[in-house]
């Protein structure tokens, strides 16, 4: 007994459709939910990011080509096209979009909220409505989310250390064994019985929450712990009339993309290789998908590489530092 | 590598556990509770390969929890204790001893008792064979309670005895009580280990029938038995066993001497002192300053007037003899770095002069001998006592400057 891993199931289902040779799937096109511009959107949303950073996100997606109808439309059955992964894909553009504005090197994106504290510090009411609310403090932003995310990932361990496998009606394999294990079940049942009334008030049934949200922020808190609205302009500037990134520099994940045919994935993910940012980034998503870090680390080398394709090419081997 | 992250069963199960184990250390019986209510079905697994199945677990954390909790009582605590008996039955006749030591912690006798006559009928195939030990266990406590029964018919027969009544029904009851008893105890005391409640209660039943020989053949296999655990109070019962009977002293020496090697700071050692004192053999005289001296090297018995002043007794003797003068040397030699600070500080002087002037006397005496009339301790004393007018304090004054070449040849 287990609960499948997501790329078992993700894998099954691919081969069940080529089994069953279902038809090509029903277009996904950009008022799809599973479009990453909606994706984005609403993890964005979860991840407590600012709206603003969704046209970034948007930008990339066009930029790539991921968001045509023919690469994102399941076609059973066609094994050269790599399959798509709709959530993982969304968040692994977010982490790109995080790391082409703040670097996530460990140094530059804290200086940055530095500096965005500064400016914020020194705006009055004043502006800060103009530009749309105050500047985007990655800081701030971090130290809200991380402790959230703390809260529910004890949540969900005790959770899962409460877990409940059994089925509603044991299984025997033999008529001798019948009346033991009715016996056990009845035990069990006694003793739930027990010191479940000795557990305490802690059993108020809990009706599942219909949203698919596991985290959400309000903008009515009034202890500014949701960054939605926040402003980038912090961290842009204008050049010719554009707004851009004022970080000049992006670092690969990997130079080298892995055949995923072979072993599996397209990059290894070790943490200690990484910025801890960069992990506490992916940590985030893992946790709100559900999933390993190592594979929202893969999308995020596919979408790299396709994004500096170009520059790849030309590159030497050595260096992993890219100036846009 | 991904089944290593895959939640499993086990997994789960063993986060589980983890949960319960630091809920139960912070004392948070509601939420060991909830977690255990969780932990139960894995009763219907199989875990044949682990060292510590869920049974024994779900036992073991249920009985701390129902114990401790405060909406339990008696009555859950039994039901549960019932069903853990049809657990495992290799395990039947420990739970068993557990419950009745819990029913005993709760002052239940009688329920203990019934318990302890039921699980002795049990029999289940070789299990019984294997069970052995627990199952002598049982039958030694129910034959403990049996003592305590005719303990109780005893002090009837005993009062009515004083009112002029023979009760000749209590006295039938006190006598089966008594076989019944004596025939568990014995067995159980048979089997090498640490006994002694029930050595204590047999040999008391043996001496109030007037079975002398055979208490004391008891107490000498429990104590000198080289297959028994090592037990000072082996010794002291048999001590106390040879004085009652008015043995000699050199039967008494003998057992007080193991109790000196194993355990030099047992409260018997004044009694050992004082008969050693007592004693023609020069050899015994010696052994009893070495006894008085390892008993004072422990911080318990540093305000214990008694003994100073066995030691002090001693000391002056030797010293008004002039003779053996070298034992003192011999047992200073090794101490005379410590003692002074550990009990002849001028601190020490003060404090014991304010709350006990007669362990203030008798240590200075000490003192003066083996540290001279210019040591802190006794210069502070005996200048108080002389002030205070004490005639006393104004002789062991004379005393130790009259003798003060023998502190020189003991510091020399």
């Amino acid at each position: 007994q287990s609960w499948p891993v997501y790329e078992e199931v993700f894998n099954k289902m691919h081969e069940l459709a080529a089994f069953l040779d279902l038809p090509r799937f029903p277009d996904i096109t950009e008022s799809c939910f599973l479009h990453p511009d909606m994706l984005c959107m609403k993890y964005l949303m979860e991840a407590n990011l600012p709206d603003e950073l969704h046209n970034w996100t948007c930008r990339v997606v066009k930029k790539i080509g991921i968001g045509e109808v023919d690469f994102l439309t399941l076609t059973p059955g066609n094994k050269s096209k790599r399959k798509v992964k709709y959530d993982v894909l969304a968040a692994a553009i977010i982490v790109v979009v995080l790391k082409l504005l703040f670097l996530l090197d460990d140094h530059y994106e804290w200086l940055l909220s530095e500096f965005a504290e500064e400016r914020n510090k020194n705006n009055t009411e004043v502006c800060m409505f103009y530009s749309g609310g105050p500047y985007f403090e990655f800081k701030k932003w971090y130290e809200v989310v991380k402790h959230s995310l703390d809260v529910e990932q004890k949540k969900l361990d005790e959770a899962r250390a409460k877990y409940l496998w059994r089925c509603e009606k044991p299984l025997f394999y033999s008529v001798k064994n019948k009346s033991k294990v009715l016996k056990r079940r009845q035990m069990v049942v006694n003793l739930q019985n027990q010191f479940g009334k000795l557990s305490g008030s802690v059993q108020r049934a809990e009706k599942p929450n219909p949203s698919s949200f596991q985290l959400s922020w309000s903008e009515e808190n009034t202890d500014g712990s949701c960054f939605h609205g926040h402003s980038l302009k912090g961290i842009l500037q204008e050049k010719c009339g554009l707004l851009t990134a004022m970080n000049p520099d992006y670092w690969l994940c990997t130079v080298k993309l892995c055949n995923e045919k072979l072993c599996g994935h397209l990059a290894h993910y070790k943490e200690v290789e990484f910025p801890q940012s960069y992990h506490f980034v992916l940590g985030l998503f893992s946790f709100l998908l559900r999933i390993q870090p190592s594979y929202i680390h893969d999308e995020v080398c596919m979408i790299e590489h396709k994004l500096f394709n170009k520059k790849l090419c030309k590159k030497l081997k050595y260096n992993t530092v890219l100036r846009k | 590598s991904s089944n290593e992250h895959k939640l499993n069963f086990k997994k789960s199960k063993e986060a589980c556990v983890s949960y319960i184990q630091d809920a139960l250390l912070q004392k948070q019986w509601k939420r060991s509770a909830e977690f255990l209510t969780c932990y139960v079905e894995s009763l219907e697994k199989d875990y044949s390969r682990e060292h510590i199945g869920p049974s024994e677990m779900i036992w073991r954390i249920g009985t701390e929890i129902l114990w401790h909790h405060s909406q339990s009582n008696m009555k859950e605590f039994n039901c549960f204790m019932e069903q853990m008996k049809t657990l495992g039955v290799k395990r039947y006749l420990k739970v068993c001893l557990e419950h009745v030591f819990h029913l005993l912690c709760n002052g239940h006798i009688d329920e203990a008792y019934q318990n302890l006559s039921l699980a002795e009928s049990w029999r289940f195939g070789e299990q019984t064979a294997i069970q052995d030990k627990e199952m002598k266990l049982i039958q030694a406590y129910r034959g403990l309670l049996d003592y305590c029964s005719w303990s109780k018919q005893k002090n009837i027969l005993l009062e009515h005895g004083e009112d002029g009544f023979s009760d000749l029904a209590v006295e039938r009851e006190m006598h089966g009580y008594f076989r019944k008893a004596a025939v568990n105890l014995k067995e159980i005391i048979k089997i090498p280990g640490v006994w002694d409640v029930f050595v204590k209660c047999y040999v008391d039943l043996l001496e109030f029938y007037g079975d002398h020989n055979e208490a004391r053949q008891v107490l000498n296999e429990y104590a000198y038995n080289s297959k028994f655990p090592a037990n000072p109070n082996a010794h002291v019962y048999l001590y106390q066993f040879l004085k009652r009977q008015g043995e000699s002293k050199k039967s008494l020496i003998s057992a007080l001497k193991i109790l000196h090697d194993i355990v030099p700071s047992h409260e018997l050692m004044i009694d050992f002192n004082t008969m050693l004192q007592k004693s023609k053999k020069r050899k015994k005289r010696q052994l009893g300053l070495e006894v008085i001296f390892a008993a004072l090297d422990y911080a318990g018995w540093k305000e214990n007037a008694k003994a100073w002043s066995c030691l002090a007794r001693q000391m002056k003797q030797i010293v008004i003899s002039e003779k053996h003068l070298d034992w003192i040397k011999q047992e200073w030699n090794s101490r005379k770095d410590w003692w002074p600070a550990f009990h002849f500080s001028r601190y020490l002087a003060k404090r014991n002069w304010q709350e006990n002037k007669s362990l203030s006397y008798e240590k200075a005496l000490v003192a003066g001998i083996l540290l001279g009339k210019d040591s802190k301790y006794f210069k502070y004393v005996s200048h108080q006592g002389c002030k205070a007018q004490l005639k006393r304090f104004r002789m062991l004054k004379k005393f130790v400057t009259r003798h003060n070449p023998a502190y020189l040849r003991i510091s020399g």
